[in-house]
């Protein structure tokens, strides 16, 4: 229990900075809009989207109407339809976790579970993937209370902090890329990312790109080997 | 409505949205049926082309033609990238990166 919570621990320690900063952006913007710390915590636990909670920000300050809102939240955040299917028995490992393995499966806790291979056992496996899961939501929801409370107050400049991220995708890119031999995944989902950004501008190239992504993946599905994967060779 | 009300309605429509499309695939192919293959060949390469995606993603926002053209993302994923073919430790990778990147936006391309 200890080791693997140690271990998720370690493994979670990127996205511990970049939602500490992110989800004090969004306590910020909370505060900003008149809202105090309960409601930022509220929507740190129950929502938990960088996304998705900066746009129900904005919607609450106008006021807009819910049907407004159920319905933006699930165009923002359609990507994460897309998330599931690399976890679809793997998730049972969790047992009874495994609803909440679903909640959490922000885009970081997707890339980190994706850079944890999964080993033979079962139980440990669930063990580790769920303190991964709800390490991240911890670090998300301080995040959002450090930013409600002290946001403005913090003297140093944070300004770029949240290239984070950017640098966590950017590494387990490349972890991605050396463990498997086949690229071809790569160049598809850069690709169609790419040309769907040029088309369809940033607002909304996402959904199209994964579409996109997941039809050519079918599409070549023989061309690209599985067993070649060295992650394959390992579990 | 109620003052507190709307709120707390507005975050649960919010949470159970998000909820919603996390749940899509759980719900066509978690249950006790048999997952096709397809989906199981899906799910095993999907990852590296999302990872791809993402990082695309966090770089949209950033104007190629105008004033920077995208200098300290690129350098700052230049260094990132670089630490980590070379000693392949993700705190330091990120860590790096990120502190090149916050040192170029507030005091070489301000």
């Amino acid at each position: 229990m200890k080791a693997s919570f140690g271990f998720a621990f370690k493994r979670t320690l990127p996205v511990l900075f970049g939602y500490l900063f992110l989800g004090s952006a969004v306590g910020l913007l909370f505060y900003k809009a008149g809202y105090s710390l309960v409601w930022a915590f509220l929507a740190g636990v129950l929502v938990y989207a960088g996304s998705g909670e900066m746009l129900l920000v904005s919607l609450l300050s106008c006021s807009a109407p819910l049907i407004t809102i159920a319905f933006l939240t699930l165009i923002i955040n359609s990507r994460h339809a897309f998330y599931g299917l690399s976890f679809i028995d793997r998730f049972k490992n969790a047992k009874k976790a495994y609803p909440y393995m679903i909640f959490s499966l922000t885009d970081e806790t997707y890339s980190i579970l994706c850079s944890i291979p999964e080993k033979g056992d079962r139980e440990k496996d669930g063990r580790i993937i769920f303190f991964s899961a709800f390490l991240d939501h911890m670090y998300w929801i301080c995040g959002t209370i450090i930013g409600s409370l002290a946001g403005r107050l913090l003297s140093f400049n944070w300004a770029g902090v949240e290239f984070s991220m950017t640098a966590l995708f950017v590494v387990i890119f490349i972890e991605q890329w050396k463990n498997y031999k086949s690229h071809l995944p790569v160049y598809i989902g850069l690709g169609s990312s790419v040309s769907c950004l040029l088309a369809f501008g940033a607002s909304g190239f996402i959904l199209p790109s994964l579409i996109i992504t997941v039809s050519l993946l079918i599409i070549l599905k023989n061309k690209i080997p599985l067993e070649n994967s060295k992650l394959q060779e390992a579990a | 409505m109620n003052s507190s009300l709307y709120p707390l309605a507005a975050i649960a429509v919010a949470g159970a949205c998000t909820f919603a499309t996390r749940l899509v695939p759980f719900a066509i192919f978690g249950g006790k049926r048999e997952v096709p293959e397809t989906v199981t060949r899906l799910g095993k390469v999907l990852p590296a082309a999302i990872i791809a995606t993402l990082v695309v993603y966090c770089l949209k926002d950033v104007s190629f033609v105008s004033s920077h053209h995208g200098a300290p993302e690129l350098i700052a994923i230049a260094v990132t990238a670089a630490l980590h073919l070379w000693k392949r430790s993700t705190l330091l990778s990120i860590g790096c990166g990120t502190v090149c990147y916050m040192l170029l936006i507030q005091h070489v391309f301000i």
